[in-house]
């Protein structure tokens, strides 16, 4: 018990290691746009977009730095009248389809849209003598 | 044939068991690659970071001799670490540039002053437009860039002396 206050004192002055610069943080990292619309529209992009810090998240989510910097740019751009998709693909040309959180039917995803199907016909095959048997009844 | 048929789901939870073990021990992959591998640099002009000393600009970099581009910044700890990698790489011959991400020009000659100076010129990127720009997730970051001006090669994390012969081998490749 008598460690507690010199416990307690350690957590206060350890400081987090942070991987942060030292300017604010920009324009629109934690600013909405004054257009509804246009933020509905930000926000929407940034919610499928993933944080390349932090990388479960979306930039939406985010607190790293780097994830306030791309909101910032996403929201300038949607204000200078550009389309969140083409915003999504200029990204995508950056880092990859490893950047955006709606992946696009092509070779490498075709598993990920098919295997519900597959699984939903798997599950009836292994049901259909269930049904067939009630039907009898 | 039946009986075999109820073993099917066991068989698929086996099977679902083993890719996330596989999941579960394979090290995570943190480093983001950059698309713009093969692609030319994005246009850019960068202010100087530092009064005195020349600011970067794609312009430059295209003009016929091929160059690293070395991303960093004075509150990025890893970034102490390779400057004496990178002062290597100059006596060798290669020019080095910088880009300062988020930086303050008294933080940066605190830094350079401190851990050396191995840059020709530092480009600001205040806002991490560039970095952004060419694909580049995180400091430090160490590109190649060919006297066209084309990404050719790109060095995530601090540079030990074990990197050393790959950047000089893709410096080499990106001069031919």
């Amino acid at each position: 018990m008598r460690g507690a206050p010199l416990f307690a004192l350690t957590l206060v002055l350890a400081a987090p290691a942070l991987a942060d610069s030292l300017l604010p943080p920009a324009r629109y990292a934690n600013v909405q746009l004054a257009d509804p619309r246009q933020e509905r529209q930000a926000k929407a992009l940034m919610e499928t977009i993933r944080c390349l810090v932090c990388q479960g998240q979306s930039i939406a989510d985010s607190n790293a730095e780097m994830a306030g910097d791309m909101r910032s740019l996403i929201c300038e751009r949607i204000q200078a009248g550009e389309s969140p998709e083409s915003i999504r693909a200029w990204l995508v040309s950056r880092y990859g389809e490893w950047v955006t959180y709606t992946p696009e039917l092509e070779p490498a995803t075709w598993p990920l849209w098919a295997a519900p199907l597959l699984l939903l016909a798997g599950g009836l095959f292994l049901a259909r003598g269930r049904f067939r048997r009630r039907r009898k009844v | 044939m039946k009986r075999l048929v109820l073993w099917v789901p066991l068989g698929a939870f086996i099977v679902f068991l083993a890719v996330v073990a596989a999941g579960l021990y394979t090290p995570r992959q943190e480093a983001v690659p950059s698309a713009m591998i093969g692609q030319p640099l994005p246009d850019f002009t960068l202010a100087p970071a530092i009064a005195g000393r020349p600011g970067l600009s794609s312009t430059e970099l295209r003009m016929g001799r091929a160059h690293l581009v070395n991303i960093f910044a004075s509150w990025c700890i890893p970034c102490r670490t390779e400057a004496a990698q990178l002062a290597e790489l100059t006596r060798r011959g290669i020019p080095v540039d910088g880009i300062a991400v988020r930086d303050r020009p008294e933080d940066l000659s605190a830094f350079l002053a401190t851990y050396g100076d191995p840059f020709r010129a530092i480009g600001a990127d205040v806002d991490r437009r560039v970095q952004l720009d060419i694909g580049s997730a995180g400091v430090p970051e160490t590109f190649v860039i060919d006297g066209r001006g084309i990404i050719r090669h790109q060095h995530i994390g601090a540079i030990t002396d074990g990197d050393l012969p790959a950047i000089v081998a893709a410096y080499q490749e990106a001069s031919r």
